[in-house]
C-alpha cells in the first residue's frame, strides 16, 4: 500500500489529526472491502473442508452426525480398491480419473499445440477458424454430454446413420459398452477443451520474438527443427497453465459423465466425484462420501501443491 | 453453529431453484414429487383439482426423474435448511428416516376422525405411522411383480400366458423369433433390479423373498436359490435390445405402446402410460403377473410424508391430507395412475380389468400374509442397503459381476457394508 500517511502517531507528530483520520481509513478500506469476501471464503471452502473431513470420521448416513467412530469409512474404500475381483465403484472411479486424466489432459494438449502451429502459418481465414475452434468452450457440459449422447446414441447418432446410408457393417455403440464408455467421455471433453487450449498456445505462439524465429531460419534450421527446439520450449509457461487448467477441469468433470452417460452400465463411467454425490445424497452414505471427497482432495493436493512450490521458489529467486 | 453450518453446506451444494418455493401462505399447498411423466401428471392432477374446490393453491416443487433421486436430494437440501414443504412424495423407508430425525408433523388427529387405522393396510402402517403417530398419507398401492404385453405382437406370435420361468422364455424366444424386440428394459439400475424383485419371488417363492429381502437373511441371502435367481436374471437378460443401457423406463413401456417390443416386466405405473396413450386392457395390452408370483405382491407405495410446518400453514396439510385419502380421490387418482387405492374399502367400481384384478390380488395378499415391501423400490430395507442391492444387480446384468457365485458374494458383503 503507498498511501503518504502511516499510521503510526508516533512517527508522525506534526500530521493533523483529520488527515491522519483520513489516512487511517485510507489504509483501512481495501481491508474493510476485501473482509466480507474472506470470510465467506475461510467459512465456505476452508471450513466446510474441514467440516467433510470431520464427517468422515463419523458414521453419518442421511443427515450428518458427529460421532467420532474412526476410520471406517476409509477402510471401507480401500478394502473395496484392493479385494474386489468386479470392481468396486470406488475403483472404477479412481480408474476412470486416471483413463480420463491422462487421455483428456494430454490429447487436449497435443491438438491443442497442433491447431495452434497451423493456424500460426499465416493461413487465410483465421479470423474465423479460430472461433469456430473455440467456440465448443462456450457450452457448458451438460449441452456437450447432450449433444454427444444423441451422437454417440447407437439407435440415434451415428452408427444409425451410417445405417442409413447403406454401410450396415458399421459398429459403434462405446457409449453403451461398460468397457469404453469412459473413452466416450474423454472424446466429448477433448471436443470441449481442445480449442480453448488451442487459443492459449496461439496466443504464446504470437508472443515469441520474430527476431529469434529470423536468426534461427539465417541458421539454417528447418521448419520442424525451429518449432521442436526453439518455439515449443519457450511456450513452457503455457504447457503449465493448460495443464493446470484441463487438470482442474479433469479432476472436478462431473456433469458431463451424468449428461452423456447417466453414469454409464452399472456405473462403469462414474468419476470420484460422482462417487461423492452418490453416496453421499443418494444412497445416504455421509460419511464414504466425506471420506472420499477428502482423498480427492488429498490427490489434488498432491499435484498442485508441488507446482506452486515450484513457482513460488522460481519469483524468489 | 454446527446446525448451521450444515444446513448451509446442504443449501450451498444444492444449487436448484427451490427458493421460489419457500413463501409461507395459508392457503396454499406446496409439493415436492416427481410425477413428471404423462400419466402421473394427469394423476396427480385429480388431486390439485379436489383441493383448489376448497380453496387451497397448489405449488408445485417438481423434480424430474423417474426413480426419485434427484427428489430426494432436493427435499434433504430443503429439510436441512429448515423451509420443509407441506408434504413430499417419499417411499418407505425414507419415511421413517425423516421421522427419526424429528422433521416430520403429526396428524394423528385428523387420522383418527378419518379412521386410518382401519382402512389402511398394516404394511402401510408400518411406513406411515412412527412412534404411534401418523407421519405420512399413504397415496396408493404399487406392486411390481407384473408382466406388460402388446396384445397385438402376443397374436401375432401366437403366446399364451406363460405360467412359469420357463414359459416365459419360450414366449420371449418366440417374439426373437418372430423379429420383434422381445424384452423392453430400461438400463437404469432401479428398473433392473424391480425386475429382479419379481425374478427372487418367481424362483424361490414367497417365504424365500420375505426372509432375504425383507429380513436380510444372510443364510437365504447366500444361498444355491439366490444363485439360481442370479442365473435366472442372466437368462432373461439375453432377451434385451443390446441399445437398453440407460434408457428411461417410460420409454421401455412406449417401445411395448408401440409394438416394438413384446413384454416389459415394471411396477403398475406402466399403466398409466397405457391409459395415457388411450390403450385398452385385454384389447390393447395385457396384464398378467409375473410367472410364478400368483397370489403375492410385491409393493411399493407413494406417500405424501407430512413435514412439521409452522401453524399458519397446517390447515393446508391436514386438507391436502383428508382429500389425499377420501375414497372418492383414491378411486380417481388411481385409475389413472395404474395403481390400486391404499384403502381397502374403496370399490372397485371405477377400475379397469387390470386396476380391479389388483385391487382384489392386494386384498388377498393382505390378508394372506403374502404382501411383502419390494427391496428394489425401498420399502423392504432402508436406502442404503436397498442402493446396494440395486449395485450388485445392475453391475450383474452390464457384466462388470460376471457369474452368480460372485454376485451372491458381492450382495452378501454390499447389504453387510450398508447396515
Amino acid at each position: 500500500m503507498s498511501t503518504v500517511a502511516t499510521t503510526d502517531p508516533v512517527l508522525t507528530p506534526a500530521q493533523s489529526t483529520p488527515i491522519s483520520l483520513r489516512g487511517r481509513l485510507q489504509d483501512a478500506l481495501p481491508k474493510i472491502v476485501l473482509a466480507p469476501s474472506f470470510v465467506i471464503t475461510l467459512v465456505f471452502v476452508y471450513g466446510f473442508i474441514v467440516w467433510t473431513a470431520y464427517l468422515s470420521f463419523t458414521n453419518s448416513k442421511t443427515f450428518p452426525s458427529y460421532a467420532l467412530t474412526g476410520a471406517r469409512a476409509y477402510q471401507r474404500l480401500w478394502r473395496w480398491t484392493f479385494e474386489s475381483d468386479p470392481p468396486s465403484s470406488w475403483y472404477t472411479s479412481i480408474t476412470n480419473m486416471a483413463i480420463f486424466g491422462f487421455l483428456y489432459v494430454g490429447i487436449c494438449l497435443a491438438l491443442g499445440l497442433f491447431l495452434a502451429i497451423l493456424l500460426d502459418q499465416k493461413i487465410r481465414g483465421e479470423g474465423i477458424l479460430r472461433p469456430i475452434f473455440l467456440y465448443p468452450m462456450a457450452l457448458s457440459f451438460i449441452v456437450t454430454g447432450v449433444a454427444w449422447k444423441w451422437f454417440l446414441d447407437p439407435g440415434l447418432g451415428l452408427e444409425q446413420t451410417l445405417h442409413h446410408f447403406g454401410w450396415t457393417s458399421f459398429h459403434f455403440d462405446w457409449i453403451k459398452n461398460k468397457d469404453f464408455v469412459i473413452y466416450t467421455v474423454v472424446i466429448a471433453g477433448v471436443w470441449q477443451a481442445s480449442g480453448f487450449v488451442m487459443a492459449m498456445f496461439l496466443a504464446g505462439l504470437r508472443g515469441i520474438d520474430g527476431e529469434i524465429m529470423k536468426a534461427a531460419q539465417i541458421d539454417g534450421a528447418s521448419a520442424f527443427q525451429l518449432y521442436r527446439r526453439i518455439v515449443i520450449p519457450l511456450l513452457r509457461p503455457i504447457f503449465l497453465s493448460a495443464f493446470i487448467v484441463l487438470a482442474h477441469m479433469a479432476i472436478k468433470s462431473y456433469d458431463l459423465v451424468v449428461a452423456l452417460t447417466s453414469g454409464g452400465p452399472g456405473g462403469s463411467a462414474w468419476l470420484p466425484s460422482n462417487f461423492m454425490y452418490e453416496y453421499t445424497f443418494k444412497r445416504n452414505e455421509m460419511a464414504v462420501g466425506s471420506a472420499s471427497a477428502i482423498i480427492m482432495l488429498m490427490t489434488i493436493s498432491a499435484i498442485i501443491v508441488p507446482y506452486l512450490y515450484s513457482e513460488l521458489k522460481e519469483k524468489a529467486r | 453453529m454446527r446446525k448451521f453450518l450444515s444446513s448451509a453446506a446442504i443449501a450451498v451444494v444444492m444449487m436448484a431453484g427451490l427458493g421460489g418455493a419457500q413463501a409461507a401462505d395459508v392457503k396454499e399447498v406446496q409439493m415436492l414429487h416427481w410425477w413428471t411423466s404423462g400419466g402421473e401428471a394427469a394423476a396427480l392432477n385429480v388431486l390439485k383439482q379436489d383441493l383448489s374446490k376448497e380453496g387451497f393453491a397448489w405449488k408445485d416443487v417438481p423434480v424430474a426423474g423417474g426413480g426419485g433421486d434427484a427428489a430426494m436430494t432436493a427435499l434433504k437440501a430443503m429439510v436441512a435448511a429448515g423451509t420443509y414443504p407441506t408434504a413430499s412424495q417419499m417411499l418407505g423407508y425414507t419415511v421413517l428416516d425423516y421421522a427419526q430425525a424429528g422433521v416430520m408433523g403429526d396428524l394423528t388427529e385428523t387420522a383418527k376422525k378419518e379412521g386410518w387405522d382401519k382402512s389402511v393396510p398394516a404394511a402401510l402402517q408400518k411406513f406411515s405411522v412412527y412412534d404411534g403417530k401418523w407421519v405420512a398419507a399413504p397415496v396408493n398401492v404399487h406392486s411390481v411383480n407384473w408382466l406388460w404385453i402388446n396384445k397385438a405382437v402376443m397374436d401375432k406370435i401366437g403366446g399364451t400366458q406363460p405360467k412359469s420361468f420357463d414359459e416365459l422364455i419360450a414366449l420371449l424366444d418366440k417374439a426373437k423369433a418372430a423379429g420383434v424386440i422381445p424384452l423392453a428394459l430400461g438400463g437404469q439400475n432401479w428398473q433392473e433390479a424391480t425386475m429382479f424383485d419379481s425374478i427372487v419371488l418367481s424362483t424361490g417363492g414367497p417365504e424365500f423373498y420375505k426372509k432375504a429381502f425383507n429380513d436380510l437373511d444372510e443364510e437365504s441371502l447366500k444361498s444355491d436359490t439366490m444363485k439360481k435367481s442370479f442365473d435366472n436374471l442372466a437368462t432373461i437378460i439375453k432377451y434385451v435390445d443390446p441399445n437398453f443401457s440407460g434408457r428411461d423406463w417410460n420409454l421401455a413401456t412406449a417401445m411395448v405402446i408401440k409394438g416394438d417390443a413384446l413384454v416389459q416386466v415394471m411396477g403398475d405405473w406402466a399403466k398409466g402410460e397405457f391409459v395415457a396413450a388411450k390403450k385398452k386392457p385385454d384389447t390393447d395390452f395385457l396384464c398378467y403377473r409375473f410367472p410364478g408370483t400368483e397370489g403375492s405382491v410385491v409393493y411399493n407405495s407413494d406417500m405424501f410424508g407430512m413435514f412439521n410446518v409452522p401453524d399458519d400453514r397446517k390447515a393446508a396439510q391436514v386438507a391436502l391430507a383428508t382429500a389425499t385419502l377420501s375414497k372418492s380421490f383414491q378411486s380417481a387418482f388411481n385409475v389413472v395412475k395404474g395403481s390400486v387405492p391404499a384403502r381397502t374399502d374403496v370399490p372397485d367400481t371405477d377400475f379397469d380389468a387390470c386396476g380391479k384384478k389388483g385391487i382384489a390380488d392386494l386384498k388377498a395378499a393382505n390378508e394372506g400374509g403374502t404382501l411383502f415391501g419390494s427391496l428394489a423400490q425401498g420399502y423392504g430395507a432402508p436406502p442404503a442397503i436397498a442402493n446396494a442391492y440395486k449395485d450388485v444387480v445392475s453391475k450383474f446384468v452390464h457384466g462388470q459381476i460376471k457369474t452368480s457365485d460372485e454376485a451372491v458374494k458381492q450382495l452378501v458383503q454390499a447389504i453387510d457394508d450398508a447396515r
